[in-house]
């Protein structure tokens, strides 16, 4: 049985990814051939690849308090290197480069 | 040496779950646990260090370095350099023995760029790990991983290089082996050490204080950094940079990340000093030969990823 894809959008541009549910946002997006958002540590830790979600349901893995504080955890920002997609995502652009 | 200060003696590493902690550092990376303490922290020591432990790994929500300390020849060595190092303007802390599992006393201190540093001279010794200390065998059988052979240092990054060299090389007796200079001649890397080695500890400079670039594990050969590569790719361990060659030091390395984003190093070989070398200068504007002796490209994540 395949796992389910999800869609993952750039919002205000047309970039955008698939991903199978279990894969993080960021590792994804590796694989695919978008750049959008920054690769760091990959961990948690460093906080390259912070981003906003607006619209979606995910679940996160522990993330540096240092780079996503509670309020902000709570407005959706948070590292896609822990972020779990649990539905097709639509990401804020402001919060990484486009390379 | 000059002042007594023989080798790095332990850092201690913040980690935000310390099970997936304990697989990076015990099963990849080959230390092996030696003991665990009430406060939930978990000491861990390569095969031939002699000394109980020289990693310790405590939980939290945000990873990074709590400390790094450096053992001294004997308690009088530390009793000195304390007081040189308030002569010297920084407050000194004094830890009693025992605040570290089986470690005598510790006095601590705030470098110029932010970071912890600490001294001590006693420490609970068990010995090299696995081989006898009468006629040993050349290595130990049931290391796990990359078989690292010890913690060898650190590289921090922060903003008061200047006030660094003169406090490990004026107070604490270090040397300068290796630097980095810019245009004006004004040091943007330091690598500086107690001993024979190319570097003990590190810094580069950065507009933030108190920063952890890495914490690096000497291995004994090219091949073992290659196997250590494939261990790597293996069990999916984010890679950062390498299997390569550094300019600075010419050691050959492999660096990656562990589960919570602090980068480890492995490398081998490279430079040694003795207190009559003049130090080796590389030029900024030549970083990439420095860091990337192959590539010669700067790498955006090696630079900026720091916990």
């Amino acid at each position: 049985m395949s796992k389910t894809v999800y869609t993952i959008a750039i919002a205000d541009s047309n970039q955008s990814f698939h991903l199978r549910a279990g894969e993080t946002l960021l590792a994804g997006m590796e694989k695919s051939n978008c750049r959008a958002i920054r690769v760091g540590c990959r961990g948690g830790g460093c906080g390259l690849c912070k981003v906003k979600v607006l619209h979606g349901q995910y679940q996160t893995k522990p993330m540096s308090r240092q780079h996503i504080k509670a309020h902000e955890h709570a407005a959706g920002l948070a590292l896609a290197c822990r972020v779990l997609p649990e539905s097709d995502l639509v990401l804020q652009p402001d919060y990484f480069q486009n390379t | 040496m000059k002042k007594g200060v023989m080798r790095p003696g332990h850092v201690q590493i913040r980690v935000m779950d310390l099970g997936e902690a304990l697989k990076h550092y015990v099963d990849l990376l080959g230390l092996i646990e030696m003991d665990r303490d009430e406060h939930g922290r978990v000491y861990l020591k390569g095969w031939t260090e002699v000394d109980k432990y020289s990693v310790i790994l405590i939980e939290a929500d945000a990873p990074g370095m709590d400390f790094m300390a450096f053992k001294c020849v004997d308690e009088a060595t530390v009793d000195n350099l304390a007081q040189a190092i308030r002569d010297f303007g920084l407050e000194v802390t004094e830890l009693p023995a025992g605040d570290l599992k089986d470690c005598g006393r510790r006095v601590q201190f705030v470098a110029p760029t932010g970071h912890v540093f600490e001294l001590f001279a006693t420490k609970e010794q068990t010995g090299k790990w696995g081989v006898s200390n009468v006629n040993p065998e050349a290595w130990p059988r049931g290391l796990k991983g990359m078989k690292a052979t010890r913690f060898d240092h650190c590289l921090l990054y922060g903003d008061d290089l200047l006030g660094n060299l003169k406090l490990f090389t004026e107070v604490l007796g270090f040397d300068l082996a290796e630097q980095v200079i810019d245009p004006e001649g004004q040091p943007v890397g330091l690598f500086l050490t107690a001993s024979m080695k190319a570097h003990d500890v590190a810094f580069i400079k950065h507009a933030e204080k108190n920063k952890f670039h890495h914490a690096s594990f000497y291995l004994d050969s090219w091949e073992a950094i290659l196997r250590a590569s494939d261990l790597i790719s293996m069990t999916d361990t984010p890679l950062d940079i390498g299997p390569t060659r550094h300019g600075l030091t010419s050691g050959q390395t492999v660096y990656f990340f562990d589960p919570s984003g602090n980068r480890n190093e492995v490398f081998t070989g490279g430079n040694y000093h003795y207190p009559d070398f003049p130090p080796i200068s590389w030029k900024a504007e030549d970083l990439g030969k420095a860091i990337f002796y192959h590539d010669r490209l700067l790498n955006e994540r090696f630079l900026t990823v720091l916990t």
